[in-house]
């Protein structure tokens, strides 16, 4: 892509039935064009065939990916977009070209949101080897957006190594980042009750480093001493940061690179992306048959009409049935 | 069920002035009407608010400031749009700006101004209609 067709407003449009606007999009994305990034993670997120098409291009011209992807959860007040801002910085001062997608919760009444994350990366707003994506949840409870898988897919095809994904600061059952990132680090902080929290969660067996936030202020190290057995229990690292003033942050990230080395050696690395590609692709014959079943009640066949709520189990029996003998 | 999607919106402050609640209070009324907003937070120049609406892909553009340098960092603003290639997306502004500036900030390009006491609604009104032309116009 030249960069005059780059630039022209018109060019980047989607208003041609052929195909080329998306081809068009899929180049510039490998060109690294920020404006073709942009457009491309924003058809992801609207969905239907032209995203479909798009990620199809994509996996074709580029398969297989060693990029890591990092997942950063936590609850809210964690401190976790500070500390990614923090990450970012330290990848790039190793070489790294960074893709950064910041998750926040849309709101179930208007469906809008605020999406604030930038407010913590903006130091690194021009640097052409950083690109940053904001997300809103769009109604889905994982902590994450439908389209965050296919978002950092679309980093990746533009060279990002590692794309970091920051959750919706998480509540007591929201994994999904486990299953979509190779490796994932669950940030606490003093303060925060988070000792217990963790422990209710269950991302104390799920995410794979524990990191103490916050390493500054006074409370930080009774956390420390709290989580060690926990974390020698589970063989898992425990590192204390602080994303304020940047202690500890150096260490991290060589903690993330040797886990992520040994996980890649051990072949782990693959039987988890596996686990994960089958998990998305379980997770889209769901909502597929999510919306055939609507479909079917919505179109009310006899079977189904006074049935009283009681026999919800037969009806739910009866709708499958039905689903399996329309395949 | 997932509300139908209204757009993208950047809200960002240029210049040196603290004073965001006005930025905060706009955002949130956006988002409560159902767009997405991205702040960027105070003191942000030209450049990194145009790399922030590439990057997020937005829709619209809303500035505010309040320090006086609206002659000086709006038509900046502008030409940084234009610059990454976002010269069509609609921009509009807010903040302490007198009347007298306003016809000249317009007919550079700057789509609405909203001084201090416009109501909410007028300006999510704005913010819609601007979209709405943006995404016909784009094919969206």
């Amino acid at each position: 892509m030249s960069a005059s067709s780059e630039n022209s407003p018109r060019s980047l449009s989607g208003d041609d039935a052929d195909g080329s606007f998306i081809r068009r999009i899929a180049e510039g994305v490998a060109a690294r064009s920020p404006r073709a990034i942009g457009r491309a993670i924003t058809i992801v997120e609207e969905g239907g065939p032209q995203a479909d098409q798009l990620l199809t291009i994509l996996d074709e011209a580029a398969p297989a990916s060693d990029a890591l992807t990092l997942g950063i959860t936590g609850t809210g007040g964690a401190g976790k977009s500070t500390l990614a801002g923090r990450l970012v910085s330290c990848f790039r001062s190793a070489g790294h070209r960074v893709g950064l997608i910041a998750v926040d919760p849309s709101s179930p009444i208007s469906g809008g949101a605020v999406l604030g994350d930038r407010i913590r990366m903006m130091r690194h707003a021009c640097d052409p080897d950083v690109v940053i994506r904001s997300m809103a949840s769009r109604g889905r409870l994982g902590g994450l957006s439908a389209a965050t898988a296919s978002a950092a897919r679309i980093m990746k095809a533009a060279g990002c190594h590692p794309v970091l994904i920051e959750t919706v600061g998480v509540g007591q059952a929201e994994f999904d980042i486990v299953r979509l990132a190779d490796l994932t680090m669950l940030v606490m902080a003093p303060g925060l009750g988070d000792d217990i929290q963790a422990m209710k969660a269950g991302l104390l067996e799920l995410t794979d480093m524990l990191v103490v936030n916050k390493g500054d202020l006074a409370g930080a190290d009774i956390l420390m001493r709290e989580m060690e057995p926990i974390a020698h229990d589970r063989g898992k690292p425990l590192l204390k940061v602080s994303a304020k003033d940047g202690s500890g942050v150096d260490d991290l990230v060589r903690e993330v690179f040797s886990l992520f080395r040994g996980m890649a050696e051990s072949g782990r690395l693959e039987a988890r992306r596996q686990r994960s590609s089958d998990a998305e692709a379980l997770d889209w014959a769901l909502e597929m048959a999510r919306e055939e079943l609507s479909q079917l009640l919505e179109n009310q066949p006899d079977e189904l009409k006074n049935c009283s709520p009681k026999k919800r189990a037969e009806a739910a029996l009866f709708l499958l049935k039905t689903l399996k003998a329309t395949m | 069920m997932q509300p139908v999607r209204k757009g993208r919106i950047l809200i960002g402050k240029p210049g040196l002035d603290g004073h965001d609640r006005g930025a905060k209070v706009v955002a949130r009324a956006l988002s409560d009407a159902g767009f997405e907003v991205i702040y960027t937070g105070i003191r942000r120049t030209p450049e990194e608010i145009a790399a922030a609406a590439v990057q997020e892909d937005v829709d619209a553009v809303g500035i505010s400031l309040l320090s006086g340098a609206h002659n000086v960092l709006f038509p900046a603003v502008l030409k940084a749009l234009a610059a990454v290639g976002l010269g069509s997306v609609p921009v509009l502004g807010g903040g302490v700006i007198p009347d007298e500036d306003i016809p000249g900030l317009k007919a550079l390009g700057i789509r609405e101004i909203f001084t201090p006491g416009t109501p909410l609604s007028a300006v999510t009104e704005a913010f819609e209609r601007a979209v709405t032309e943006y995404r016909q116009s784009e094919g969206r």
